[in-house]
């Protein structure tokens, strides 16, 4: 393509390279903050070569292990049960719209549609979620509002289905009489497993990474909190203290907070498991930005 | 094409037939149709409470009107014009801002050569798009704490420099969070155009390379010219949400600290102070109509202009 100059090439790789680093060092920078000992952290903070590792904060978290346990417990089944919901949701919608000659498909896709335009925002939301669903202080809480389905995918997901599952199939089956059901199980969902996984990557990502409906749901059942949301609360009441000038000391042992490498090293373990299967995921990871960039 | 000439030779359906037929797709389609009901159009409907003193005790329907008086209060506190500039403010520096370095980042990354090194980019300048705001408060705070922070211990002290109470300080926060958003949605954004540049008709630029120009001259002549249409595209959608703003970066990065009030509050962070903390229904109310009303607004407005540059690009 372009290029027929070297240096250009040279400037362009060096950028790129201080660009990754700078992509990754803080996190480096927190795992060290994790395992910083505690004395070295009050004489030099936290820093890239701390000149005094102790791994104390993850043996606490293993013999501790009680409460970040139920809260990574929490964050693993609100996954898994949220991005099956929201894919089969996902795909039920689509498949529907996918149907040319679907009685209603317009008035269909304009209530669809309309609510990528207009919304009714956070407060009627709420009240609607809390005061008529009730969900709040349940699991419901953390799976039902906002993330459960995400129409600009049943959109994406219903292009892909009239693109690319070939016409002339879907009409050989049918006089085959193979019904509608069992064209979406025989046919398109195999034929369109690469938008699925993506649509299903993108809702896992949601579910693992949401803290907003904890904060805002489940205001009277901390054991329910996800493993963001511990690490919100956390980070809250270390705020609470220094807002309040308290005796940072005294203050921990009162309201609990863990230590500045237990509260890292609960911060690491939380994004551990989307870095060991992001180098699987990359590839649909980048399709999905690419698919949904133009026009999300 | 297909579907209209089969239906007219066909099998001929009558409508109450085809509606037979697709009946188990509407039956498995009911649960999504029921969520958006209840997740997104109730909550149209619950938009009339900005016009209502709301009472938990008698919901949405039973509360009394009030006309506007959730307005005049709302507009009665300093935060409503606060709010409104720093939502806009920043919004309108991500735009620019963000554009500027991602196409810059896209075109670079065009210029690598080495497949691998391409893959190793690309895939790591996404990391910061995959880890949530709470994890970035903590990345944050790795650096800015004033005890214990990189910036203060490893920076500024041994430089004999008085650290800052970066928590504390105001002036600093517009820097920051638009440092951090960039940050994290820049390698997001960066992938968008890259991908739309290896679409491009690659004979432009062998013709340019016999004809002998250079590299700043196929950028500059042909990449930015081609890439207008996109740029012009993302902007306008991107202006779509003027109104809208990341509560987790505001709300979570600054850790909601009192001080930084002023330059941290949006409208998403006020409505959710003003609700889930004051318990003052009333203003977050009024301040979530406005963003609901105006946000419509610009959508509308953008698509409008989508329609004239870029007819096929525009959402309806």
């Amino acid at each position: 393509m372009a290029g027929n100059n070297k240096g250009f090439r040279i400037l362009a790789n060096t950028v790129m390279i201080i660009l990754v680093l700078g992509c990754l060092m803080p996190f480096i920078l927190l795992i060290m903050a994790s395992v910083t000992d505690e004395a070295t952290l009050t004489l030099y903070g936290y820093s890239f070569f701390p000149q005094k590792f102790n791994l104390q904060a993850y043996d606490y978290l293993f013999k501790a292990v009680g409460k970040i346990a139920r809260a990574y417990g929490v964050t693993i089944f609100v996954t898994l049960v949220g991005t099956v919901l929201n894919v089969t949701m996902t795909m039920f919608m689509a498949y529907m719209l996918s149907k040319p000659d679907l009685p209603g498909r317009n008035l269909l896709s304009f209530f669809i549609f309309f609510t990528m335009l207009f919304s009714g925002g956070m407060v009627p939301s709420y009240i609607v979620w809390s005061q008529y669903m009730r969900v709040n202080d349940s699991l419901l809480a953390l799976i039902l509002p906002n993330l459960a389905l995400g129409v600009y995918n049943v959109i994406l997901m219903r292009t892909y289905f009239t693109t690319n599952v070939p016409r002339e199939i879907l009409e050989a089956a049918e006089m085959d009489s193979c019904s509608e059901l069992g064209m979406l199980f025989r046919i398109v969902i195999p034929l369109s497993k690469p938008m699925i996984s993506t649509v299903a990557l993108f809702a896992a990502l949601a579910y693992w990474n949401d803290w907003v409906n904890g904060l805002y749901y489940l205001t009277r059942r901390s054991d329910l909190y996800s493993i963001q949301n511990v690490l919100n609360s956390m980070m809250n009441n270390v705020q609470f203290l220094k807002e309040n000038s308290l005796d940072a000391a005294s203050a921990q042992i009162t309201t609990q907070i863990p230590t500045s490498g237990v509260r890292m090293a609960i911060a690491v373990i939380s994004v551990v498991p989307i870095m060991i299967i992001y180098p699987f995921f990359q590839k649909a990871f980048i399709k999905g930005i690419v698919i949904g960039g133009v026009k999300g | 094409m297909t579907s209209k000439t089969v239906g007219r030779t066909g099998v001929k359906k009558t409508l109450r037939r085809r509606f037979r037929k697709y009946i188990p797709l509407y039956l498995c389609a009911l649960p999504g149709i029921i969520y958006l009901i209840i997740n997104n159009y109730l909550p149209m409907g619950g938009l009339i409470l900005a016009f209502k003193k709301y009472s938990f005790a008698k919901g949405i329907v039973q509360s009394p009107w009030n006309g506007l008086d959730n307005f005049s209060y709302l507009f009665g506190s300093k935060w409503a014009g606060i709010m409104f500039r720093n939502t806009i403010g920043y919004n309108m520096a991500f735009i620019l801002l963000g554009m500027l370095i991602a196409i810059s980042v896209a075109i670079l990354l065009n210029e690598v050569r080495r497949k691998s090194a391409k893959q190793l980019y690309q895939t790591t300048i996404l990391i910061p798009h995959l880890v949530s705001t709470v994890l970035i408060g903590y990345l944050v705070y790795a650096f800015l704490s004033a005890t214990n922070g990189l910036v203060n211990k490893g920076i500024l002290e041994p430089l004999g420099m008085e650290g800052i109470q970066w928590y504390t300080e105001a002036k600093y926060w517009p820097f920051i969070l638009i440092f951090v958003q960039m940050w994290r949605g820049f390698g997001f954004q960066s992938i968008v155009y890259y991908a739309t540049i290896i679409g491009f008709d690659k004979t432009y630029y062998e013709a340019a390379v016999v004809d002998g120009a250079t590299n700043w001259q196929q950028i500059t002549r042909i990449t930015l010219p081609m890439l207008k249409p996109t740029v012009i595209i993302l902007t306008i959608m991107a202006m779509g949400r003027m109104f809208a703003s990341d509560f987790g970066l505001f709300y979570q990065v600054p850790q909601n600290s009192g001080l930084l009030y002023s330059a941290t509050t949006t409208i998403d962070t006020f409505v959710y102070r003003t609700l889930m903390q004051d318990h003052d229904v009333g203003r977050s109310l009024a301040a979530g109509f406005l963003q609901s009303v105006l946000g419509f607004g610009v959508v509308l407005l953008t698509n409008a202009l989508v329609r004239k540059t870029e007819p096929e690009s525009s959402l309806f």
